[in-house]
């Protein structure tokens, strides 16, 4: 079960000093499958990949701890032996996918907004500082306020306040069963009724519109998903046909995301009217993600989604992504908290954002 | 009106706290010129100076400790509070935010040369959205008029600290406050969408959005439990569940508390996921069953509660296999909730457990660490022995389902030497928890009472860290000063700053 692997905290940390005392950026890297995400960094490639094993599973303490460079496919294959899954169903975006990867780029797949998010089953992690440290937050265990909240942080950070060495996280019990149900509507018939659905007691765990049908999924027991599908009708897909659909959902490999047209992010409050962008959309968690493809300049964008409430991420275009613009008190923050992390600026450069 | 029994109930009696010289911000404002400044734009009623009227503040929920505070403030707007942090700010005095003061770690113990700032007349329920399922309040709404206002749309808050009926929404951000419901719908930082904060310097700031995700930093997991050291929260956007359509409850009885633990484990271990999994001891049964009359079986080891919640069908399913589970570990009795009052008696003893306890003794201390589950049996025979070893009584209420102990320490202030005993007992449960791979602090913060333990959790970079991202916010330090985060001088008086992480916490460590 515990596969010993190779710890190479020590040969990572000496990178970093290296690094610190030369002054030379560092651009950390799993298995480079989400490098498309984001900026580009600056600086000198940190292979982390060498640092991976699963340290310690214990199904009962619904608890795994694995090395970043661990293959996000060995975890969810030693979580599916025992029964269990990460709920927040990460993209892998490439064969090698590694679990530092999934929690830097704090990416989440259709489950998320049933299940949580990466940031939300992160219970723990061991971290490299922009000091050389080695530094351990949180831990094993599902409640601990003793600190700041370090470890949620690191989800989603870009690496750019430091490198994710350990990593803890809450797993969950695979349902008992799984149906997906299809329905035929229009656009805004489907974020309604994606809404009213995630008002009620069902046992919802995707929900998704592509322009002409919306695909929920249920996931529990067999009795319990066999009423609810006598309570909405629909049509059901044959399981594999509905595996490999959210899987594709997933990984972006449905028609609608193969195109050359950027590729935008928006995400909005589940309820909100599509915005008045010209392109062609597709819905995922129950209205909170909008995917656009668009060739609107990235004004344009980020104008309607702030005008909305949401954030929006060129997240795939021959253009490079492109995050959000912070809000003036929010950039400093940022920039703070980066200082905070990594005085000398040395990991993942411009990543996240532009000068920092 | 439990919350007012239990505080009343605790003897408020000081404890061996005190503010250690390098967490001290000194200032020299002159307190009238100060008043006269505020009195511009904070009506007289809204601020207190004489100490009558501060003596209601002097300490939170952690009673035994209690400072005076150099002035209160009670603004009633964001433009208020900016003000107020302005001054405080230009005059370097520290500030110390507050909601409704229920905290069990003196997280809102006032700091003597400091102002206390309260939150209370932060009251509306700004907007409830069904369409959204979120509701967006202010701070000093009390964390059970949120799920009130939200009934009549179906919808409710999870999270549900026994405290709800008194505590804030913004204490409970500031704490990352639990409830009986959180092994299935998590914490405060997995039911929070957007915060508005102040920082120091009175500048307001929006974190999170409309969406379940921002740009940037996830700034609002960085603020909830960050305990009032990073920000004033003004504003914070909840997110809804439907009501659940079918609540049903298991009452089983254990006569040995280790199979109560195994049974637990194996209701986790076989993929269920309880609303609640909760387990008491039997001084707690007995305490519980004195006070609330709730039918529970005295004679019992242990007894757990086991709630399954959602769509009827599944509910039914659930407590079938659970049922089974209980009585293959062991359970002598499992009964069933047979009617809602029924499901609230079996609950009013859980409840009530603290008050309960407090009954049996002129004082008791509430402890709250968090360990893996497997190594319950074995952290509570060294509870036990514990208790021998300093001839204190000890209940034990635990959210069993992920591992978070309340141990309730029963002595008497009034015996000399039994609060220092008490003090140092609580101690050593936190180190237990720390050494079986577990933390001092799952739910009711670090505050005052436990940082000396975090020089026993952290080592020293990583406190230096956590000043590091404090500093981010607020670089002067004048956010509730002395609190959560130790300073490093602290830790190396209290001589417990541990180097090595994966070893037991230092076996020398005897002081407190
Ligand atoms: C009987 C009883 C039962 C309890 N049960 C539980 C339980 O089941 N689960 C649980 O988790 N806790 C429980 N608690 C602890 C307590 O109720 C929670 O910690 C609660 O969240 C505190 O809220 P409050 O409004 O009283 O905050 P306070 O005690 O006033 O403050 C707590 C901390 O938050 C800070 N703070 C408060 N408001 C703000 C704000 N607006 N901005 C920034 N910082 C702020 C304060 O500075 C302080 O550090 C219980 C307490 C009691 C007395």
């Amino acid at each position: 079960m515990i596969e010993s692997g190779g710890d190479a905290s020590s040969l990572l940390r000496e990178h970093v000093l290296a690094a610190i005392a030369g002054k030379i950026p560092v651009n950390i890297i799993g298995s480079g499958s989400k490098t498309f995400y984001g900026r580009p960094a600056q600086g000198e490639p940190l292979e982390v990949a060498q640092h991976h094993g699963v340290i310690s599973y214990e199904p009962t303490e619904l608890v795994i701890t694995a090395r970043c460079g661990t293959r996000l496919a060995d975890i969810e294959a030693v979580l599916a032996d025992r029964g269990q899954m990460l709920a927040f169903e990460p993209p892998y975006f490439g064969p090698d996918a590694t679990l530092g990867g999934v929690v830097a780029t704090g990416l989440s797949g259709p489950r998320r907004p049933y299940a949580g998010a990466v940031r939300d089953v992160v219970l723990g992690v061991k971290m490299l500082n922009g000091h050389g440290e080695i530094l351990k937050f949180g831990g094993e265990v599902m409640k601990n306020v003793a600190g700041f909240d370090v470890s949620r942080l690191m989800a989603g950070a870009l690496g750019t306040l430091g490198v994710i060495l350990d990593i803890s996280m809450k797993v969950s019990p695979r349902p008992e069963a799984e149906t997906t149900l299809i329905f035929f509507m229009t656009p805004d018939a489907a974020l309604a009724q994606m809404n009213r659905w995630a008002g009620q007691n069902l046992p919802l765990s995707a929900a998704c519109f592509d322009g002409e049908a919306v695909r929920i999924r249920l996931s529990g027991a067999q009795t319990a998903i066999a009423s609810v599908r006598q309570k909405l009708g629909g049509d059901a897909l044959p399981d594999d046909e509905a595996g490999s659909f959210w899987a594709d959902v997933r990984e972006q490999r449905l028609g609608f995301f193969q195109d050359e047209t950027p590729l935008w992010r928006l995400s909005l409050s589940s309820a909100a009217a599509q915005p008045d962008l010209p392109g062609a959309w597709f819905i995922d968690w129950g209205g909170a993600l909008r995917w656009l493809k668009t060739g609107q300049p990235a004004e344009t964008v980020f104008q309607t989604a702030h005008a909305l409430g949401g954030h929006a991420c060129r997240f795939r275009s021959p253009m490079g992504g492109e995050f959000q613009p912070l809000s003036v008190g929010l950039e400093k923050l940022h920039r703070n908290i980066k200082q905070a992390f990594d005085p000398h600026g040395i990991f993942n450069a411009g990543r996240l954002y532009k000068g920092w | 009106m439990y919350v007012l029994t239990m505080l009343q109930l605790l003897e408020p009696t000081p404890m061996n706290h005190s503010e250690h010289p390098a967490e001290h911000i000194a200032h020299s404002a002159d307190k009238a010129a100060f008043l006269r400044q505020i009195s511009q734009f904070l009506e007289s009623g809204n601020m207190l100076s004489e100490p009558e009227a501060m003596r209601p503040y002097e300490c939170d929920g952690m009673a035994a400790y209690q400072v005076l505070p150099w002035l209160v403030v009670l603004p009633e707007t964001i433009e208020q509070a900016q003000g107020v942090l302005q001054l405080c700010h230009q005059y370097g005095v520290p500030v110390v935010a507050r909601g409704a003061g229920t905290g069990l770690s003196g997280g809102a113990l006032p700091v003597a040369n400091g102002v206390l700032l309260s939150l209370a007349k932060f009251t509306r329920i700004l907007k409830i959205d069904p369409g959204n399922r979120s509701a967006c309040v202010q701070p000093g709404v009390p964390n059970l008029a949120v799920s009130e206002a939200a009934a009549p749309f179906g919808l409710y808050y999870a999270p549900d600290p026994s405290s709800q009926i008194a505590c804030t929404i913004g204490g409970n951000v500031a704490e990352n406050s639990g409830g009986v419901h959180c092994l299935k719908y998590g914490l405060t930082v997995h039911n929070l969408l957007a915060l508005k904060i102040l920082t120091i310097d009175g500048e307001l700031i929006s974190l999170g959005g409309a969406g379940l995700d921002s740009a940037g930093y996830d700034l609002p997991a960085v603020l909830t439990g960050s305990e009032g050291l990073l920000g004033v929260i003004v504003e914070v956007t909840l997110k809804l569940l439907p009501l659940p359509e079918t609540v049903s409850t298991l009452l089983a009885v254990f006569a040995g508390i280790e199979q109560a633990g195994e049974a637990v484990t194996a209701i986790i271990g076989a993929g269920l996921l309880p609303a609640g999994l909760e387990m008491m001891d039997n001084l707690a049964i007995r305490a519980a069953e004195a006070f609330v009359h709730a039918g529970y079986p005295v004679e019992a080891a242990a007894l757990v509660l086991c709630e399954m919640d959602g769509m009827a069908v599944q509910v039914a399913a659930d407590l079938a296999r659970a049922q089974a589970i209980l009585l293959a570990n062991g359970a002598t009795e499992v009964r069933q909730a047979q009617s809602e009052a029924g499901r609230k008696k079996f609950w009013a003893g859980r409840k009530a457990a603290f008050p309960a306890v407090g009954r049996l003794s002129p004082d008791y201390y509430c402890m709250d660490g968090t360990i893996p589950r497997k190594r319950l049996a074995e952290v509570l025979r060294g509870i036990a022995a514990l208790s021998e070893e300093f001839g204190l009584a000890v209940a034990n209420v635990f959210h069993a389902g992920d591992g978070n102990l309340h141990p309730l320490i029963l002595y008497d202030a009034n015996q000399p030497g039994e609060l220092a005993r008490a003090e140092e007992f609580g101690g050593k449960i936190l180190q237990l928890c720390v050494a079986s791979g577990g933390t001092i602090t799952g739910e009711h913060g670090v505050g005052m009472e436990k940082i000396n333990q975090m020089c026993v959790q952290f080592s020293g970079a990583e406190l230096r860290q956590f000043h590091a991202l404090k500093a981010a916010f607020d670089p002067r330090g004048l956010l509730n000063p002395g609190k959560a985060i130790p300073s490093l001088p602290r830790c190396a008086e209290f001589g417990a700053l541990h180097v090595h992480h994966g070893h037991a916490p230092h076996p020398g460590l005897d002081r407190f």
